[in-house]
């Protein structure tokens, strides 16, 4: 549906943290670059360039993804969360948040917005009652260099375990 | 305790921002009228620039510049420089290089700096990049440093010759040799520490930005010490005077000591800014950040320890060729010396040690520090030569330690430091217990059921950190003082701003130096607010490494604390018309002692705001005080952390089982904190261990220069943590803090290689122990139980 504009421009419609967003961008511009340049969403980070590191994960229509390995015209029509819309401004933090906060799950901060975004999907995936092997797993695709994971993996069992309560990102950016 | 005090296992107050994105990097600053920097790097380990042709790039659309050293040269923009002057055993000084941010006639290493296109766009600028036609003349190149020094190697620079930057030597040596000559065992290894790449996981990024209306420039950077930046950039490179420079450092994604250092990349952001008249924005790719951030380690060490008839060490002595790079970056000279020589005696009691140092160029990127900083190197060292002394003279490993350890404090080793407090045997023991070390040889008996070799590793580390008494560090050929500052701002309404030279890039300092103010004046942690990073607004600091921002950069805060305390009681005594001598200062409460009278820690705040109570020729009105403390010591962490592994022999792989860490830190501000610290330290040993290690081409081609190719420790590499502390108060700062920062990654490739090499039975295993490496040694040590 990527109208072409002047110039090589090309439009983009999608739904960001359940706003409607309308952006004319050059073709190779990436979903990562759209989010934090156009939008200025820039709680997603860009920590490699192959797609190793997940500091770049949002969730398009319920799933995680590397934003970073991603062309933003290909997500016409697509529902996009960020970190930012995991939970609403001012309000409660998502589960998964407060615990990694509750569990000194962070330590820097840069690689956090795309754990706190896998783990979600993580629960989603696999259910709230999260085992240590399954965690470290399931990490394969986040690199942390501060904490050693060991406070991570607490986080996302702890978090899965208060995410039974029914707080789901969708939820949460509705 | 109270619930914010020091010892209080505080969530952290800076976490809100980082788990919702609201983070404020160097890459989410966007300044108005912005453009966009991206450099061409030689693809080349060491070859002439016959020329630089930008005539087509220059022309591409949105293109604003393209420069090369040549108008880096013209505008006078000085170099780089090493700020730790090393003499030669001969007395002549370290040779150091001309480092300027551009390549100038010829590139020294694969991603050295040859040119920069500012444009309007990132993408405007890589596609003019690609139009840039650099004309190399490719020359022989020496990556590997033992190499570099043989003769007919490449020569990298004129004043270097034989690419050796000094000959350092520290000890005795002839008394080492009488020590080896009564020697009953001498214990003879030789060592490769691996070239490690940081990678903290925010890639370095800068924006330089020119008010031609008053002539400043400011730098956003993604540095751990803003001052010491403004200090290089305005006396060395010359950009501006200091006065004329703003640095600020925000929010920080990871450091790991590769953002200590002054890099041509913000010089270059800085210079272009003014040349182009618009902010010049600058961020590092991943690969880009491979081929130039300052990478760590980089070793080759023969290494010798001399045990007499009963087990003890009469000696020590060590030869080592550091490798630092194609340049000197900025503190690379002290790390092999200084910060590894001086540590070589370990936790031990050693009467002689003896050690030479070669430091050379290669044609590789530049090597500094990283967590540790030599430290782990000698710790490497120390802790292989005792395990395999052990096994040699067949010795348990922990007895063999504990009959060496140093007992009486303070205690002068042999290589300039003097111990100040410990108790090794307390965390030896600790964590054999927690380890249950003696249900080891079960647990291997369990292991070899199925099919796998356990082993057992033990590390007994020491470090010397809370860097560093100011004189001192200058006898030793530091270029800067390594004190630091603090300013106490109270508000009238009572809530604080304490402003720090440290700086926090992971550390939590947002929350535990509020636990310090907080406990001091019986405040709400949430009216204390930290301030750093920012060289308008602090006054001056030396930054965030070496583990000294509690040690250090908390005393500072004492000290201006204690002028704080001094001068509220002054505007008390006003206040309450009583003696100064008699105002008593307890849990926020100004009180006269022996009677009722009191006042709450606002009410003083406001009146000496007011000041309707003193005469201002009595006492100045305002509450606000500096200091700047020099640390008395260095401070000296300790502890023993302990690594059970399981290899299985088919494949070579080695999964850590059991990891036991217990340290001794001092006094602890924040226990969760700590840990905290200890995990990522760990981590890092671990994946110096078993899996990191930059790779090198014999013509100098970084062959994994990627997260793709390179290894980095993921989740499943590690497991679940025993971490535990013992306690000796420091006595040489205020606080009693030692440091924790980098005890992990300081004490965990020991454990690990003396584990494996305990389940291998074989001592030649280099780093990194990857399936390939330990089963290349299983294939020499070990005969495969269904091999025959």
């Amino acid at each position: 549906m990527a109208a072409q504009m002047a110039a090589g421009m090309a439009t983009v419609n999608m739904t960001v943290n359940g706003k409607p967003i309308t952006a004319s961008v050059d073709p190779r511009t990436l979903l990562v670059q759209l989010l934090r340049e156009h939008l200025r969403l820039t709680g997603t980070h860009v920590g490699c360039d192959t797609s190793q590191c997940g500091a770049c994960v949002v969730h398009v229509n319920g799933q995680a993804i590397k934003s970073c390995t991603a062309l933003a015209l290909q997500f016409e029509g697509a529902d996009v969360l960020t970190i930012e819309g995991l939970a609403a401004p001012d309000g409660p933090l998502h589960p998964m948040q407060e615990a990694f906060r509750e569990n000194h799950g962070l330590q820097c901060g840069y690689c956090t917005p795309g754990m706190i975004m896998t783990a979600v999907d993580i629960v989603r995936r696999k259910g709230n009652e999260l085992d240590d092997h399954t965690i470290r797993e399931e990490l394969e695709g986040n690199i942390c260099r501060c904490t050693g994971y060991h406070n991570i993996v607490k986080a996302i069992a702890a978090g899965a375990r208060a995410m039974r309560g029914g707080a789901s990102a969708s939820q949460a950016a509705e | 305790m109270s619930a914010t005090g020091i010892g209080a296992s505080v969530r952290r107050k800076e976490d809100r921002r980082f788990i919702t994105g609201a983070g404020h990097y160097t890459d989410d600053i966007n300044r108005p009228g912005q453009v966009f920097a991206y450099f061409i790097r030689s693809p080349h380990a060491h070859a002439a620039i016959k020329s630089i042709d930008s005539k087509s790039a220059a022309a591409m659309p949105g293109v604003l510049a393209v420069l090369t050293g040549t108008e880096l040269a013209a505008d006078k923009i000085g170099n780089l420089i090493c700020g730790w002057m090393i003499h030669s055993k001969d007395g002549t000084p370290m040779k150091m290089a001309a480092h300027p941010a551009l390549a100038s006639g010829k590139a020294c290493h694969v991603g050295d700096a040859i040119a920069v296109v500012v444009a309007e766009t990132l993408a405007q600028a890589r596609d003019a990049a690609e139009k840039v036609k650099v004309d190399y003349t490719v020359l022989a190149a020496v990556a590997d440093p033992v190499a570099a020094q043989k003769p007919g190697a490449p020569q990298i620079h004129d004043v270097a010759a034989n690419n050796t930057i000094y000959q350092w030597h520290l000890g005795d040596a002839k008394a080492v040799d009488a020590a080896f000559k009564t020697a009953k065992h001498v214990t003879k290894l030789d060592i490769v520490n691996n070239r490690l790449v940081p990678n903290a996981i925010e890639p370095r990024a800068a924006i330089g930005d020119y008010d031609s209306g008053t002539g400043t420039f400011t730098l956003w950077n993604t540095t751990q010490n803003p001052h010491v930046a403004r200090l290089v950039i305005a006396a060395f490179v010359g950009m501006a005077p200091e006065h004329k420079l703003r640095v600020i450092a925000p929010d920080v994604g990871g450091g790991f000591g590769s953002k200590i250092f002054i890099y041509p990349e913000e010089v270059v952001a800085l210079w272009a800014s003014k040349r182009v008249g618009r902010p010049v924005k600058w961020v590092c790719d991943r690969s880009e950040a491979f081929l130039s951030d300052a990478h760590g380690r980089d070793h080759v060490t023969h290494a010798e320890m001399a045990f007499d008839a009963g087990g003890k060490i009469v000696g020590l002595r060590a030869k080592t060729i550091a490798n630092l790079g194609a340049y000197m970056s900025t503190f690379s000279s002290s790390i092999p010396t200084y910060l590894y020589a001086t540590l070589l005696s370990g936790q031990y009691e050693i009467p002689q040690i003896y050690c030479e140092v070669d430091a050379v160029y290669t044609n590789t990127v530049p090597v500094d520090a990283y967590r540790g900083a030599g430290r782990p190197e000698a710790t490497f060292v120390v802790e292989r030569l005792v395990e395999v002394g052990a096994r040699e003279m067949g010795q348990d490993p922990a007895e063999l330690r504990r009959k060496n350890f140093v007992q009486k404090f303070p205690h002068q080793t042999p290589v300039i430091l003097m111990y100040d407090a410990g108790d090794y045997n307390a965390s030896l023991k600790k964590a054999m217990e927690l380890a249950d070390y003696k249900g080891f040889a079960k647990r291997k008996r369990e292991s070899a059921r199925h099919g796998k070799l356990r082993g057992i590793g033990i590390s007994t580390y020491i470090e010397a950190c809370g860097l560093a008494p100011s004189q001192a560090a200058g006898s030793l050929g530091a270029g800067v003082g390594l004190w630091e500052s603090a300013e106490v701002r109270v508000n009238p309404t009572g809530s604080v701003e304490i402003l720090t030279g440290s700086h926090s890039h992971g550390q939590g300092h947002e929350t535990t130096f509020a636990q310090l103010v907080s406990e001091r004046l019986g405040i709400p942690i949430e009216n204390v607010s930290i301030v750093h990073g920012d060289t308008d607004k602090v006054q001056f600091g030396m930054g965030t490494y070496g583990s000294r921002s509690g040690a250090v950069g908390m005393s500072a805060i004492v000290k201006a604390l204690d002028k704080v305390e001094a001068k509220a009681k002054k505007v008390a005594a006003h206040l309450l018309e009583a003696a100064e001598a008699d105002i008593e200062f307890k849990d926020g409460k100004f009180s006269v002692a022996g009677t009722d009278k009191s006042a709450a820690w606002a009410d003083v705040t406001l009146n000496a705001y007011v000041a309707h109570k003193f005469s201002g020729q009595e006492l100045e009105p305002g509450l606000k005080e500096g200091a700047f403390y020099d640390p008395t010591n260095f401070t000296f962490p300790a502890g023993c952390h302990i690594c059970e592994v399981e290899v299985d022999t088919e494949t070579g792989s080695t999964e850590i089982v059991a990891w036991t860490a217990v340290d001794d830190f001092g006094v602890v501000i924040n226990p969760m904190i700590v840990e905290g610290q200890v995990h990522g330290g760990i981590a890092q040993g671990v994946g110096q261990a078993l899996c990191e290690g930059a790779v090198y081409s014999k013509d100098g081609q970084l062959m994994n220069g990627s997260f793709m190719d390179y290894s980095m420790p993921r989740a499943n590499l590690l497991p679940t943590l025993k971490v535990a502390t013992t306690m000796t108060k420091c006595p040489s700062n205020p606080l009693g803090i030692k440091g924790c920062g980098e005890a992990g990654a300081i004490a965990a490739p020991a454990a690990v290689i003396n584990a494996i090499t305990d389940a291998i039975g074989t001592e030649q295993l280099a780093m990194p122990a990857t399936p390939s490496a330990v089963w290349s040694s299983l294939q020499k040590s070990y005969k495969l139980p269904h091999a025959a």
